[in-house]
């Protein structure tokens, strides 16, 4: 990838809660929180020239399609072009890679990007069967596999070769699980224990019901501006430093080390390389916990540690809020929710609050430089962004 | 996700005989199979392979919450199985129960009924994998 013509800047977020909105339907959703982007970017309508948003079945979900017009359409932002973009539980970020594109090829001056998912108008078995779209469908889901599945096969191969406890696992789930506690857009507001964890009902050995991220509705957007434009609007802009994204095979079976996201490892070398920085010179983490092994796989081909290690890290409190590196201090897809299609923009929305400094309870002291890192599927398309409050 | 019959039909032969391809330029095999080799691109030379059936588990779990049609099979084990030849397989591992199921064990292909379609009723078939004899 080239270096971009210009940088790009988030001059406003906006983010419904997440959780069971039985009240609110998609459409609504999305005006709820794309008004409180504008709002929060002090931006009018008639400035913005594109939108981009992200969901991943709302067809099957809620039987809608064609979701890039209705994006539009709710945000009252008509006729402004817009676009769908869908990469499963990446669905948003690749919106948002989308429109930071936009914003640094010259093409647009203003975009707005996000994503929302409604998954509670239809019951758990047809939202399994909607998300297991997101495997290979003919050679992993025909024969009765399903995402917690995909994710324990991850889980037990990763134990049997780097001796990862059940316990670290569990752990994953306690801080996150804790740091949702201060998150008002947080799905879930309670605290749990490793034995809870641990006493909760096997889903798919040996992943029990507390390793898993609920199912949730939710939408979340981001305003993007050049970077030399984004003083104009905002006292606090936040930077695209990076923004990357790559590929690996649908199944999960055809990997040569199932214990390894490639699609992370390369997304993640190249928003280092763009960004110019080390791993150790981030401040806090967004990291796609969809399932607890999903934490620890991911923190490990991140390099926020080697390879095996991020059971150790976790136990060792090195992810927490004050530790070596916080990771999900919003609470993660764990605790503060995955509807699906608004969960990576979701994470652009927690990185901004906190560099802004406006993160309450679960703030990362001083942060200035977080990376989100957004997966679709298995690790079928994994985007990492990396943002900064300082422009250089 | 009920399909019409032309989607079972053309996955007859993968799904029956376990057969994938196999490229002859680089030697790698594929389940299920590919027209493209991801390694040799234009110069692959892919071929259909049927497989021996023979294989070890490489990871394995129970699945407890079944989706839409395999609900009356739950719980039940699911394993990525490592064939002789190379390549690998997810499949259900059946005529044994989860404690007896472990990385590295051997296992063999058969040929079972993998659930019923409930509007159009047809009953689908494929290759599930059991203990080595």
């Amino acid at each position: 990838m080239k270096r971009p013509k210009r940088d790009v800047a988030i001059i406003g977020i906006g983010s419904t809660n997440y959780g069971e909105h039985w009240s609110c339907g998609l459409k609504d959703m999305i005006a709820e929180a794309g008004l409180k982007a504008l709002q929060d970017s002090g931006i009018s309508g008639k400035d913005i020239e594109l939108i981009i948003g992200g969901s991943m079945s709302s067809g099957m979900f809620v039987g809608q399609e064609h979701t890039g017009a209705l994006f539009a359409d709710y945000m009252g932002l008509n006729p402004k072009p817009a676009i769908r973009t869908e990469a499963a539980c990446a669905s948003s970020s690749v919106a948002m890679r989308v429109g930071y594109m936009a914003i640094a090829s010259g093409l647009y001056d203003c975009v707005v990007v996000g994503g929302a998912e409604k998954m509670t108008d239809v019951y758990g078995s047809q939202a399994t069967t909607a998300l297991a779209g997101a495997m290979d469908r003919d050679s992993e889901a025909y024969f009765g596999l399903t995402f917690p599945g995909v994710y324990a096969l991850i889980a037990r191969r990763h134990m049997h070769r780097y001796g990862t406890t059940r316990e670290q696992l569990a752990m994953v789930a306690v801080k996150n699980h804790l740091n949702a506690m201060h998150n008002p857009h947080a799905q879930y507001h309670i605290r749990i224990t490793v034995d809870d964890v641990l006493k909760s009902p096997l889903v798919a050995d040996p992943l029990r019901l507390l390793d898993c991220s609920p199912i949730a509705d939710g939408a979340a957007c981001v305003v993007l501006v050049p970077a030399s434009k984004a003083r104009k609007y905002s006292d606090t802009p936040v930077y695209i430093k990076a923004s990357s994204q790559a590929s690996d095979t649908l199944a999960l079976f055809m990997r040569n080390d199932i214990t390894v996201m490639n699609a992370t490892v390369e997304a993640a070398k190249l928003a280092y390389q763009q960004a110019r920085i080390q791993p150790k010179d981030l401040d806090l983490a967004e990291v796609h916990d969809c399932f607890t092994i999903n934490e620890i796989v991911s923190c490990e081909d991140l390099q926020f540690c080697k390879k095996g290690d991020g059971g150790r890290m976790v136990e060792d409190g090195e992810t927490e809020i004050g530790g070596r590196i916080p990771v999900n201090p919003s609470g993660g897809l764990k605790a503060k929710g995955h509807p699906v299609g608004a969960t990576g923009a979701g994470q652009i929305v927690e990185i901004v609050e906190q560099l802004r400094g406006d993160a309450g309870g679960r703030q990362v002291a001083g942060a200035e430089t977080g990376l989100a890192h957004n997966v679709g599927g298995s690790g079928s398309t994994a985007v990492v962004h990396i943002l900064s409050r300082n422009k250089r | 996700m009920e399909k019409a019959v032309a989607f079972h039909w053309r996955g007859f032969r993968e799904r029956y005989g376990l057969v994938g391809s196999k490229c002859d330029h680089c030697g790698r095999y594929f389940f299920p199979p590919r027209k493209i080799c991801p390694s040799c691109r234009r110069l692959g030379k892919t071929r259909e392979h049927r497989f021996s059936g023979k294989g070890k588990i490489h990871s394995f779990t129970v699945v407890r919450s079944a989706p839409d049609g395999f609900e009356i099979y739950a719980p039940y084990i699911m394993a990525i199985v490592d064939l002789e030849e190379g390549a690998r397989v997810v499949s259900q591992v059946v005529d044994c129960r989860p404690d007896e199921v472990d990385i590295g064990m051997p296992v063999e292909s058969c040929f079972r009924k993998i659930r019923e379609e409930n509007k159009s009723g047809l009953i689908l078939y494929g290759f599930k994998f059991r203990p080595a004899k």
